[in-house]
């Protein structure tokens, strides 16, 4: 940060800043609403107050399941026991149908939210969770290893390495690599009060305040922050931000009922703080239990029962609050499963697979659906590769510039 | 900067921290004498050792046909002893986990643990076997202090990594190239410094390169090898694993690679380039001597510089192995251990990925920094955790995430911590603790705000105040 910037971020601290010792003023950005407005006009960014939701389906959904391609033969060949028959598929196209248990979201569909994105995937797939998902976390090749997220350089990029951590929330305990930048990390709250509580412990609050280097005798490399000066400026950040985070969401309680689940709450839990007003740009969500090897159906239906109810209520409670226009949800697994059902009437893992736009305008089927005659040794090849649909995110709606943080420029999608 | 300081410093670089009685008797020897000390008490490689993981064909595969075995079960019996077999084995890489972390907070052989531990992220690996994750462990100790040379090869010929990069599909007629590719990139010379030609001829090398999943014994199969000559780095030959190892030794980028990897880990997250290339010289002249690097590292007076002094974030294994070590704990069991591995993001034997944990500040996010900052008070006072580490969706690792890790059944050892400190009240006491249980100075206002948590166990009340600072995170 250089003085311009920081004279400029100093003239607004404002609430937060009596956690924030002095050491730790020049990393510091603005911390509420007023601030955020005023840096807008300031031409500091961000530019844009939309937000991007992501829900990760973790465990590889199988795709074919959940947009089933109902005209097709080999489908129904190769899943004797596993297809969805076409008189139960909820129809959104000549050839495609959702899950009957996707019955909410066919409902969000025929209201004209939802966009579906066939064959998304990329080069070289790799089949094991870990390893997909890190791709899918970190945006990188599929030989490449990167340690940091597609969303934390978004905060990178965009906060130039002050950033507050709110600016990016997962609702969980732990943080994701999505959401680690090399200089700025996301925040993971599960729930505001519990986060808040959690912090109100007086002996941090004060060691926050206590100015630790006083009294330095090390000798510090002047270029490489000291790994000391970072946990504290990480305490005093996570502190003001449980603060902020948690007297913000008092301001806004929904009214919407929400269905028992667990993504039901966490989604709620983002609703609540899209409407108070919270100033961040993307919310990370996951619902876990994908990998469906044996006796698939009712596992499938179960998770995806749940996504598309908490999706309902998630985007009636934007539209009743006015919010919509500034909301996108982002849906996406791993990976999608092997055509061919094994023989415990499950999937294994597998390659290509849908994914979900929702928004205040859907596309309805942005392209064509799995090809089932060009496999890839039994596995769907891509045709969509997932960091173009990062791109359009990234540039056309949080408004930031796709190529550094994705590593190159990715043709868009229109979105 | 004080001399017991300098030997925690060592103590904490080589091994997992020390006892305060470890440092006292310590600071009665020099410097030289102790890093001699280490490795002499490192002579000795102590393998892992599970009753049944050892058992030769304790993969799926044997597994499944185990389960075949019993014609006289129903189809749904047989499901359910498949699933539990699974589980079982899963359960088994657990107790390895448990086992290896307890071993490194007990300190025995700590130099070698330490070092194993480093190899373990250098060559990262994930397989569901428990017998290859056992005996890949071992390789990886018995040669953790020994060549590099002997090590790498070693490592290609064991069957965790020959199956967690798919050499075992590597064949002459399909060759597979992954393995090959991340010797190179991550295990040698380092990305840019090697060509996509010098993979693919590589690749052809080690084609036949593979093991017997019954037994674990590396075999080479003559008749899926490729006979014909490569080309790498530039030179023609009939080559074959051993020599395509042999000439990646040769290159000096392989050493300055692992050395640089070597001073990252162990003195200094910003390596300094003109120490880095007098090592990687040296390193490479001793024909790849761990042991020579090490002992070069720990005896240079720069390594004990303020500036490279408590400027180590320690890794959550390091954090849960030098409690235990500080303060003689049992933690009582796996569950609790696993779940606050998985929690902070380090579990042994599940590395992120092949280029290993990433280490520094990638440690530390909010949640983490608070989980951190709460665990010594978790431990010493076996209180309830609460959280729950993400369920990642992977079957595999779904067992990590349960929430029986929610309560932790650690005891610990007070007397011994308390003798050590016996007699010293107020400042003095303040002193002698803050300066066994920090590697960096406190200032006068943190002093002050400690000297006020004190209740009616000031030993005690003292040590979890400092251990709660953000200081106890680093070494």
């Amino acid at each position: 940060m250089n003085r311009r910037n920081f004279l400029q971020n100093s003239a607004l601290t404002t609430v937060g800043s009596l956690l924030i010792p002095d050491f730790l003023k020049a990393y510091r950005v603005a911390y509420d609403r007023v601030a955020y407005d005023e840096r807008n006009q300031l031409g500091l960014g961000p530019t844009t107050d939309n937000v991007l939701v992501v829900v990760q389906l973790s465990g590889g959904n199988d795709g074919l399941n959940t947009v089933v391609p109902f005209r097709n033969d080999i489908y129904y060949r190769e899943r004797p026991r596993l297809a969805i028959q076409p008189d139960s598929v909820l129809k959104i196209s000549d050839e495609l149908g959702f899950n009957p248990a996707l019955e909410k979201l066919k409902t969000l569909y025929d209201e004209g939210h939802v966009t579906v994105i066939n064959n998304v995937g990329y080069p070289n797939p790799d089949r094991s969770h870990f390893r997909s998902m890190d791709i899918w976390h970190t945006a990188s090749e599929s030989n490449q290893y990167l340690n940091s997220g597609w969303v934390g350089r978004y905060l990178d990029t965009r906060c130039n390495g002050s950033c507050a951590p709110y600016n990016a929330l997962e609702v969980d305990d732990t943080l994701s690599l999505a959401l680690k930048g090399a200089h700025v990390k996301g925040m993971a709250v599960q729930n505001p009060e519990k986060l808040y509580n959690q912090t109100q412990n007086r002996f941090y609050q004060q060691l926050a305040q206590t100015n630790h280097a006083e009294f330095a005798e090390v000798a510090h490399d002047p270029f490489a922050r000291d790994p000391v000066d970072y946990l504290y400026k990480t305490l005093s950040e996570t502190l003001s931000s449980a603060e902020y985070i948690y007297s913000k969401s008092k301001v806004f309680r929904s009214s919407v009922s929400y269905p028992e689940s667990e993504l039901g709450r966490r989604m709620k839990t983002v609703a609540e703080l899209i409407s108070s007003g919270v100033a961040t740009n993307v919310y990370y969500v996951s619902l876990s239990g994908f990998d469906t090897h044996v006796n698939q159906a009712n596992q499938q239906e179960r998770l995806l029962r749940q996504y598309a109810e908490a999706m309902h209520a998630f985007v009636n409670d934007m539209k009743q609050n006015g919010q919509m226009k500034r909301v996108k949800i982002l849906t996406f697994s791993e990976f999608g499963r092997r055509v061919k059902q094994n023989a415990s009437n499950g999937t294994d893992h597998g390659t290509a697979n849908n994914a979900f736009l929702i928004g205040e305008k859907g596309r309805g089927v942005l392209n064509e659906g799995p090809d089932l005659t060009n496999l890839d040794e039994g596995d769907l090849k891509y045709s969509v590769d997932f960091r173009r649909l990062y791109a359009s995110l990234l540039d056309d709606w949080l408004g930031m510039p796709s190529a550094p943080i994705l590593g190159k420029k990715f043709e868009k999608l229109t979105i | 900067m004080t001399q017991p300081t300098k030997i925690q410093h060592l103590f904490w670089r080589a091994g997992f921290g020390a006892s305060p009685q470890e440092v006292q008797m310590a600071s009665k020897s020099s410097i030289t004498q102790l890093v001699d000390q280490l490795v002499q008490d490192a002579q000795e490689s102590l393998p892992l050792t599970h009753e049944t993981a050892s058992e030769p064909g304790f993969n799926r595969k044997a597994l499944r046909d185990i389960v075949a075995g019993r014609n006289q079960l129903p189809a749904d019996e047989k499901r359910q002893m498949l699933k539990d077999l699974i589980k079982e084995n899963r359960g088994k890489t657990g107790d390895l986990n448990y086992q290896w972390l307890t071993r490194m907070g007990e300190g025995k052989s700590a130099l070698r643990e330490k070092m194993t531990l480093f190899w373990h992220g250098h060559f990262a690996c994930r397989v569901l076997n428990p017998a290859f994750v056992q005996q890949q462990n071992n390789v990886l100790r018995q040669h953790a202090l020994g060549k590099f040379g002997d090590l790498l090869l070693a490592v290609s010929r064991d069957p965790a990594m020959l199956q967690f990069l798919n050499n075992q599909q590597n064949k002459k007629k399909s060759p597979n190239e992954n393995f090959a590719r991340e010797v190179m990139e991550l295990f040698t010379l380092g990305r840019g410094n090697h060509t996509e030609r010098d993979i693919k001829e590589a690749a052809r090398a080690f084609t036949g390169w593979g093991f017997n999943p019954l037994t674990g014994e590396a075999v080479f199969r003559q008749n899926q090898h490729d006979e014909d000559p490569k080309m790498v780095f530039g030179k023609t030959g009939n080559f074959k694993g051993e020599d395509v190892i042999s000439m990646i030794l040769e290159r000096p980028e392989t050493s300055r690679f692992v050395v640089t990897k070597i001073y990252r880990y162990f003195v200094n997250d910003t390596p300094d380039p003109q120490r880095v290339g007098e090592l990687a010289q040296r390193f490479r002249r001793t024909d790849y001597d761990i042991t020579d690097l090490m002992r070069a590292i720990f005896t240079a007076d720069w390594f004990y510089e303020p500036g490279n002094v408590g400027v180590k974030i320690k890794s959550p294994v390091e954090l849960l192995a030098g409690l235990q070590r500080s303060f003689g704990v049992d933690y009582g069991g796996k569950q609790a251990v696993l779940a606050i591995q998985k929690a902070l993001d380090q579990v042994l034997f599940y590395p992120p990925n092949v280029a290993g944990w990433p280490g520094g500040r990638a440690w530390i996010d909010s949640s983490s920094l608070l989980l951190r900052m709460k665990l010594p008070e978790i431990v010493l006072h076996s209180v309830q955790i609460n959280f729950k580490a993400k369920d990642d969706g992977d079957m595999n690792t779904e067992h990590l995430s349960k929430p029986s890790g929610k309560f932790m059944n650690s005891s610990v050892d007070w007397s011994a911590f308390e003798a050590a400190f016996a007699g010293l009240q107020g400042q003095a006491l303040f002193d002698a603790l803050s300066g066994h249980l920090l590697q960096r100075p406190l200032a006068p206002a943190q002093r002050e705000l400690i000297l006020k948590k004190v209740r009616e166990n000031p030993l005690r009340d003292l040590t979890l105040a400092l251990l709660t600072l953000p200081e106890y995170q680093v070494c």
